[in-house]
């Protein structure tokens, strides 16, 4: 009885991963065929002869070097650096401070203003990018990097905020009493309680914040005109896709380099990420 | 006791201080930043934009509502929206099934396994969206691309993939679920977790056999949870941009154009920025009607 329950375990865990070979074939392919593009030579990307699937002639680096001697590709690595680490940090200052004030300090409209906040995450950014034209051309700063500046934390700010909410008012009131009595001032309680204690909360806003900035492409697209301004995503799309048919191995390699820096972050940092994403969407 | 410690706290700090670390201020200059945030970058845009869609191409002129009458009478703007709503209802149908498929699979697994592909599972999602569609617009390649070779070697012809409507249409459809089956997979993973155990024990002691079990335990303990995620991915999808921007511009000949790819046409790169406004705000009432649902159902659910 109890060896045909192991074995019927043992089976349904068979099962189960051979079920999760088509999933893993259809999540990986694009990347695995951007990945050998890369490192092909043009003539056997535009080759019709063999099979595509591997290398066959012998890997390049050339559209790697293209892309980064030939290319703003460096100056768009910085601006996307730039932008989305700045944009990160203006999105939690602001974001700790109003999920602090939400979820302790009960003020006129508390409870109202958290269903704010919750409205403007769900506002797209396709919704408003016309009007943003406007007023980015009003401040003078269309063909600019810096627009983006604070354009993104429109993005950023509401969802940390709510998912911040969430994690601050988890923490027990007895915490802020003891503290209370020990003299704390609001900022003190702030920094030295909520903070420490709402770390796992912490980490998986900033990443968050900083993948929204970094992927980003409509914003950049429609209002960044000039090379040296743009970012990594209408960077590549704008510059590097060319009218003939030999872009293909540079444009991968631009793509999957790019990818890089938010990927290696989500592997390192998965379970806050997921644990964020979770409970800002159903708590 | 709290008197005694802002007592203690206000000796001899100055009045400006005093006025920062009083309770009833401290709310108020805390939200500011957040209150200056959506007021001037999200309420007073979408007032602006509501203006903007009243005025004419050079915005020299008021026009009420022409340019919203203007679009009703296009047929290219009825395609817009046909497209939408069939983008829309597909992507997010395939995706809510198979983040469901891919939900109960990992759960099968052993835990290690199981973070591990999961993890790797999230890698569509992770990814920069405007990044991966070049990856896929390259995937669809007619002549020297993967896809139509595969489909030869197993005995098919190629397919015209992005320059015929109906293959271009299912070629976004199948983008967006690719990027956005990771999305449902980790919300109904997360859900999978909460269901108590001894559920599924007292069904199998009254008989329930796989299926029955998934029927009456799995999908009533599960259904808050998918109507949310539903609505959220409704959302997103609806809004999306990226994809079609970069597979196919809205091509050919505006048969896959959504919303948002047509108004950046018309308003970006046609320079008539009021009726790209108005385009983007025919978004609006779809939106905000998830956006109610999303509402309710969260209130509900801290009742």
């Amino acid at each position: 009885m109890i060896q045909s329950l192991a074995r019927r375990k043992r089976a349904k865990v068979f099962i189960s991963y051979c079920a999760l070979v088509p999933f893993l074939v259809f999540f990986l392919f694009p990347l695995y065929w951007m990945l050998i593009t890369s490192f092909k030579t043009d003539t056997e990307i535009t080759s019709l002869k063999g099979v595509p699937l591997i290398i066959q002639g012998k890997p390049t680096l050339a559209h790697y070097k293209k892309i980064f001697f030939e290319t703003a590709y460096v100056t768009w690595f910085k601006n996307s650096f730039l932008i989305a680490g700045l944009v990160t940090i203006i999105t939690m200052a602001i974001s700790i401070l109003a999920a602090y004030a939400i979820s302790r300090l009960r003020f006129f409209g508390s409870r109202h203003f958290g269903v704010g906040v919750f409205c403007t995450y769900l506002v797209p950014p396709t919704l408003l990018f016309i009007p943003f034209y406007k007023v980015v051309g009003a401040l003078g700063l269309l063909n600019s990097k810096w627009s983006l500046l604070f354009l993104y934390p429109t993005l950023t700010v509401p969802f940390c905020t709510w998912i911040l909410i969430g994690f601050f008012s988890s923490i027990p009131k007895a915490l802020d009493e003891a503290a209370f009595v020990d003299g704390a001032s609001y900022i003190q309680m702030l920094w030295k309680v909520f903070l420490p204690v709402a770390a796992p909360g912490l980490i998986a806003a900033t990443l968050f914040a900083f993948t929204v900035s970094w992927a980003q492409f409509l914003y950049p697209l429609a209002y960044i005109y000039r090379e040296n301004e743009m970012v990594l995503t209408n960077g590549i799309y704008t510059t590097l896709i060319r009218g003939d048919v030999y872009f293909w191995g540079e444009l991968m390699a631009g793509a999957l380099l790019a990818s890089i820096p938010v990927v290696v972050l989500f592997a390192f940092l998965m379970d806050y990420y997921i644990a964020g994403l979770t409970r800002g969407t159903l708590r | 006791m709290r008197s005694i410690a802002s007592v203690v706290n206000r000796k001899s700090s100055p009045s400006f201080l005093k006025i920062l670390r009083s309770r009833r201020y401290a709310a108020y200059w805390m939200v500011l930043p957040l209150f200056i945030l959506i007021v001037g970058l999200v309420v007073y845009p979408f007032c602006y934009s509501l203006y903007l869609s009243m005025l004419n191409k050079s915005e020299t002129k008021w026009v009420g509502l022409k340019n919203f009458g203007r679009l009703l009478g296009y047929g290219t703007f009825w395609l817009v929206v046909g497209n939408s709503f069939r983008f829309t209802l597909i992507a997010v149908f395939f995706k809510a099934t198979l983040g469901l498929a891919l939900a109960l699979i990992l759960n099968n697994l052993p835990l290690a396994g199981q973070r591990l592909w999961r993890g790797v599972s999230m890698i569509p999602w992770v990814m920069p969206l405007a990044l991966s569609s070049l990856g896929w617009w390259w995937v669809f390649e007619p002549t020297h691309s993967a896809i139509n070779w595969v489909l030869v070697q197993l005995g098919g012809t190629p397919k015209p993939w992005l320059s015929d409507p109906f293959w271009a249409r299912v070629s976004t459809i199948v983008t967006n679920i690719w990027f956005g089956t990771p999305f449902f997979m980790i919300m109904y993973l997360a859900g999978l977790k909460s269901i108590p155990e001894s559920l599924y024990e007292a069904a199998q002691i009254d008989g329930a056999g796989a299926v029955q079990r998934f029927r009456y335990v799995t999908l009533p303990m599960l259904s808050r949870l998918i109507a949310i995620t539903v609505m959220f991915s409704t959302i997103v999808t609806f809004a999306n941009f990226d994809i079609v921007r970069i597979l196919t511009r809205g091509g050919p000949r505006y048969t896959t154009h959504l919303f948002g790819t047509y108004a950046f046409n018309i308003g970006i790169e046609a320079g008539h920025l009021p009726r790209g406004a108005a385009v983007a705000l025919f978004m609006f009432p779809v939106l905000g009607l998830a956006a109610f649902f999303i509402l309710r159902n969260i209130a509900r659910g801290e009742e």
